[in-house]
């Protein structure tokens, strides 16, 4: 039996790592929701936490945040509890999964050719614009996701599979919200 | 017991389990980056009903999780108590929902599926996550002036079996069934919306849909343990520690966790509230055995320097309670030897208003007291410097497995 080697690549081991040059197309929905809620499984069984992105990111600003003005840290109630004296922000899991995601995320891109220096845009934005509204759109998000004390992943995601009840409301408000808007900023993606 | 979630810190070491949860976080990006999250434009099209990938891929993840997870905990392999469940606050959450939404369609990417983009090399992830790096630090700069609302609304752990009421399996069913029932709506506005031809769709979708739901069933006639089931599963190790007294402590040592600072002791008096109004140790909570469930999760989640001792006129009914809690995954619980009588008989000594009287029946005070005083007599706090007694140390500090109550933040 012979296994098909896609023209212009090799056998070797380099040939194999090495970026694809078009990009495979992405795996079913269904399929890439049912192994995403076998790694959120796994999460939960062997640790105990879910999933999360937000808790993360926040700890790394409030590392930050420490590194420069540590004394402030040090009067704000709401970062005493993350950074305050000689507590570090950067020493929970949600920090480590937060990297590991970035990692996966790179390697998948790798193996399925899709690392490409781009930015994912609607046709009739200029890219210029896609920055700002990219960063204005994160910016909205982390404070709401900071608000809501998790995420998509960390709430919508690991709540929703545990019936958290405050989980499903706020992954209701999310959709809710996204929804009502769309059609008002919709020169952003059509 | 059920062996899961893992004692990590203990098994791995503490930069082990560090790894354990890269390794997770590497899977969730690498899923995420297969399924398209990565890329803006795909995730937007949700909201435009021309390709609903987002709903599909998140709640097949929600429900296929939820299944194995309650089936886990269903055969016992998995000790639900020691699983993290978001704590609700409603309006804080629902509020904080509404502007997340904003965040996803203006930004089309949310904090995880921004990783992605970012380790894809997506510029707008880059600057997806810049922006989000930024609206956290300005909230973390200003929660302090909206904290009233921001921790309002607290119901703590509570699931959507406890808000309508239902049997979690129930519950189970019915959540697969709304999924798939979302899914055919999505099939159908992805046909009309999106153009799509639904023929060309696999097949085994429908053999996926049907595992899914046989799952749910299996979860529905497996049940979830009982605090009997728990308590039945561990009986035989548990009862052997009572026989051995192993976790009864005695008065003197209570007395010396009195003044421990560095742990934190919590003294539960589950006797009626008549002999605790009589006379109760200092800083002792009266607990009526029926509302000690209620007070379960908070107990669960108490620092890991927390010790528990609990008490009753003799050791009954503090026995009853211990079971209780070490049966619902509390650590770190003794019961106090003797109990309250065994307490007077060492420190009420010489103390006139506190005379011996004869026991009504079992697990019942075998004092009289001159007045209702409560935490005021001298017995309730003994002098240490006048009881220098011996005991035998029984309090060995465990720690608690699973999530330290922390969650995503």
């Amino acid at each position: 039996m012979t296994i098909a080697v896609p023209a212009g690549r090799g056998s070797s081991l380099w040939a194999r790592l090495r970026p694809r040059s078009e990009p495979k197309p992405y795996a079913h929905p269904y399929l890439a929701g049912a192994l995403l809620g076998l790694v959120l499984f796994a999460a939960f069984f062997l640790t105990g936490n879910g999933l999360g992105a937000s808790g993360g990111l926040n700890r790394m600003i409030v590392y930050l945040e420490d590194l420069i003005v540590p004394e402030h840290v040090d009067r704000t109630p709401y970062l005493i509890h993350l950074a305050g004296g000689d507590r570090n922000p950067l020493d929970d899991w949600v920090v480590f999964v937060a990297v590991g995601a970035v990692l996966g995320g790179f390697v998948s891109g790798w193996r399925n050719g899709r690392l490409k220096v781009e930015t994912g845009k609607g046709p009739r934005l200029s890219t210029r614009t896609r920055w700002l509204t990219a960063f204005a759109g994160g910016a909205i998000m982390g404070f709401g996701a900071r608000f809501a004390r998790g995420c998509t992943s960390g709430q919508a995601l690991s709540g929703g599979a545990t019936l958290s009840a405050g989980s499903w409301a706020l992954m209701f408000a999310i959709f809710a919200s996204a929804y009502a808007l769309a059609y008002f900023v919709r020169r952003l993606w059509l | 017991m059920a062996p899961f979630p893992l004692a990590l810190d203990a098994l791995l070491t503490h930069p082990g389990a560090n790894l354990l949860y890269l390794l997770i976080g590497f899977a969730f990006g690498y899923v995420l980056e297969i399924a398209g999250f990565g890329y803006a434009p795909k995730l937007a099209a949700q909201f435009y009903l021309k390709d609903l990938t987002v709903l599909k891929v998140m709640f097949s993840a929600i429900v296929v999780a939820m299944v194995l997870l309650f089936a886990a905990t269903g055969l016992g392999l998995l000790d639900y108590n020691l699983v993290w469940v978001n704590p609700t606050y409603l309006w804080p959450g629902i509020v904080g929902g509404l502007i997340m939404g904003i965040g996803f369609i203006v930004g089309g990417l949310c904090p995880g599926t921004s990783l992605v983009a970012l380790g894809t090399f997506k510029i707008d992830g880059l600057f997806y996550v810049l922006g989000a790096l930024f609206g956290m630090l300005v909230f973390g700069e200003t929660v302090d002036s909206f904290s009233i609302f921001w921790n309002s609304s607290y119901l703590g752990r509570l699931t959507l079996a406890d808000v309508f009421g239902l049997d979690l399996g129930v519950v189970v069913v019915l959540v697969v069934l709304m999924a798939l029932g979302m899914f055919a709506g999505a099939e159908v506005l992805e046909r009309i919306f999106g153009k799509r031809d639904l023929r060309l769709e696999p097949k085994a979708r429908f053999l996926g849909a049907g595992a899914l739901l046989a799952g749910a069933l299996v979860v529905l006639a497996i049940g979830q343990p009982t605090t009997e089931d728990r308590w039945a599963a561990i009986a035989p190790a548990k009862n052997a520690a009572l026989a051995e007294r192993q976790v009864q402590v005695q008065p003197g040592e209570v007395l010396h966790l009195m003044h421990q600072h560095e742990l934190s002791l919590v003294l539960l008096d589950v006797r009626s509230e008549s002999d605790y109004n009589l006379f109760h140790l200092m800083d002792a909570e009266g607990v009526d055995p029926r509302d000690l469930a209620a007070r379960l999760p908070e107990l669960r989640m108490a620092p890991a320097n927390t010790v528990i001792v609990v008490m009753s006129n003799d050791e009954a009914l503090a026995t009853e309670a211990w079971k209780t809690m070490v049966a619902e995954s509390v650590v770190n619980v003794y019961i106090l030897e003797g109990g309250i009588n065994g307490w007077l008989d060492t420190f009420a000594v010489g103390d006139e208003r506190i005379r011996p009287a004869a026991a009504a029946g079992e697990d019942t005070l075998r004092y009289a007291f001159a007045s209702a005083l409560g935490e005021g007599y001298p017995a309730s706090y003994p002098d240490p410097q006048r009881f220098a007694i011996p005991f035998e140390e029984r309090v060995k500090l465990q720690l608690r497995r699973g999530p330290a109550g922390k969650g995503c933040g």
